[in-house]
């Protein structure tokens, strides 16, 4: 989580650097990465790889869980599945994620701002005066919101995917590979379409 | 085909503990029940033969309500098994446990958790008492001595008597056992025929075991029913399935191929 955000953040600010150095921007980078990285970055890389470590376990967990008839035992001892094994994963995984993001975010932001104000000699007053400038609350809340559903859209899908395991140790790889698969791409395509609704009900740059 | 007038109910023998009327089941293109009929009264002990693959788990995963027959009727206890939701299936589930033939053993949970995890999901929050009914579960099937292994940890007989303890410990009124003497040596199956026996005896649990072992049969068996080929071949004493000339009957207990060498 720090390392992809770290490095997203960084590389994000050499590349945008270079191209607003151009048009006499620079000094706007901190801005543009902020609020990208708020909006977007954070919580999609998050997500992804959520889903690529949690998701992959939880559907791997309750796949071998299924396929061995631990899940069968459970609803013979009267406990459904559902209330056992996929809830608690749900709350944790509500709770834990606003912090990933956050994670993520936060690692993001300071990479970027070193490489601007160590690999380019920008003042650094600059680069945050900016980014706090242009960063609202409202950025965060998108980023949090984000990650809110990301989560649920993780576990729900793992989880299935760990439920409807079949046909032994095979079955529990497809379920953890189609897990990963899945939730990488509904998470994507979520995400366009929550950008636009929150971009809707927090239009960008408004104060 | 013109639908019944009412739907099914229940015999009215109030003797009548678990009845199966007319069950078809198929998989895919597999036909493996094709019309089981059978009635279990309470405290009796049936056991359930059969040649391998022939539906004999499917059968028991019936009665618990795992699997739904594709038609016929399943009643336990008065209730209608196959026409209750997931989420109704609670009082069944309080009536009936069972082992599973793999054991089915949590492999997250130690031996001693594994076993107290029925009794603590009843509603028993006391930890002494927990602690108590667990030593007790384990000594009857002679395993008190592995409290905090893991299953994976367990050989292949210890985690099937792990599984019966944890089957016992809630003393259900009905109890499905899954070959629980497969895997395990001459003493320690005599000692779980012996636990079977005093099971019914003392608390009056019925029971329905699916076993290979002859020999047990003739020890604990009220009743003895044969599937095969998706029926109820043969269902008699055990001493009638001795005395079976039913050729098939025969060659099944006494262990006879039709290969020769
Ligand atoms: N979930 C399932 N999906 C498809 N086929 C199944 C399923 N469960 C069981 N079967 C098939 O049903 C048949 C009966 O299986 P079952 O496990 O009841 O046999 P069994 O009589 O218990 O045999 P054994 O003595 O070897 O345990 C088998 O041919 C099996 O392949
Ligand atoms: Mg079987």
């Amino acid at each position: 989580m720090i390392v992809t955000g770290a490095f997203t953040g960084a590389v994000f600010t050499f590349q945008s650097y270079a191209k607003f150095k151009e048009f006499g921007f620079e000094t706007t980078v901190g801005a543009v990465v902020s609020v990208a990285l708020c909006r977007e970055l954070g919580p999609v890389l998050a997500g992804l790889m959520v889903a690529g470590r949690v998701g992959a376990a939880m559907a791997a967990d309750i796949g071998t869980m299924k396929v061995t008839e631990q899940v069968d035992a459970l609803r013979v001892m009267g406990v459904h599945p559902v209330d056992y094994l996929v809830l608690p994963r749900f709350l944790a995984m509500m709770i834990s994620m606003p912090f990933l993001v956050a994670e993520s975010i936060s690692f993001g932001l300071i990479a970027s701002y070193m490489v601007t104000s160590f690999g380019y000699d920008m003042p650094s007053a600059w680069y945050l005066t900016h980014m706090i400038d242009h960063t609202n609350m409202e950025d965060l809340i998108i980023g949090m919101i984000k990650g809110f559903v990301f989560g649920m859209i993780i576990t729900l899908i793992s989880c299935h995917q760990g439920l409807a395991a079949e046909n032994g140790a095979v079955g529990v790889g497809t379920g953890t590979t189609n897990a990963v698969v899945i939730s990488s791409l509904v998470l994507l395509i979520v995400n366009f379409f929550l950008s636009i609704l929150l971009n809707y009900i927090f239009p960008i740059g408004s104060v | 085909m013109a639908a019944p007038a009412s739907s099914p109910t229940p015999s009215n023998d109030a003797d009548v503990f678990i009845e199966l009327r007319d069950v078809h089941k198929r998989f895919g293109k597999q036909e493996i029940l094709c019309g089981i009929n059978l009635t279990l009264k309470h405290g009796e002990t049936l056991c359930l033969i059969g040649p391998s693959g022939e539906g004999k788990t499917v059968t028991m995963k019936h009665i618990i309500g795992l699997i739904r027959p594709d038609s016929g009727d399943v009643f336990v206890g008065g209730m209608h098994v196959n026409k209750l939701k997931d989420r109704e299936m609670a009082p069944i589930r309080q009536k009936v446990s069972m082992l599973f033939q793999g054991a089915a053993l949590f492999d997250r949970m130690t031996v001693e958790e594994n076993v107290a995890f029925p009794l603590i999901e009843s509603g028993v929050r006391d930890k002494a008492e927990v602690k108590r009914r667990v030593l007790e579960a384990l000594e009857a099937v002679d395993l008190a001595e592995h409290l905090e292994k893991y299953p994976p940890a367990l050989s292949g007989g210890m985690r099937k008597r792990t599984g019966i303890a944890r089957a016992i410990i809630c003393r259900s009124e009905c109890i499905l056992y899954d070959e629980p003497n497969s895997g395990l040596d001459p003493i320690g199956s005599d000692i779980i025929d012996q636990m079977i026996l005093r099971m019914q005896k003392r608390f009056g649990v019925t029971s329905i075991i699916v076993t290979h072992d002859m020999r047990s049969i003739f020890k604990i068996a009220n009743r003895v029913a044969m599937l095969y080929r998706g029926k109820i071949h043969f269902l008699g004493t055990p001493d009638e399935i001795r005395a079976s000339p039913d050729p098939i009957v025969q060659n099944f207990i006494n262990g006879r191929s039709d290969v020769t060498g």
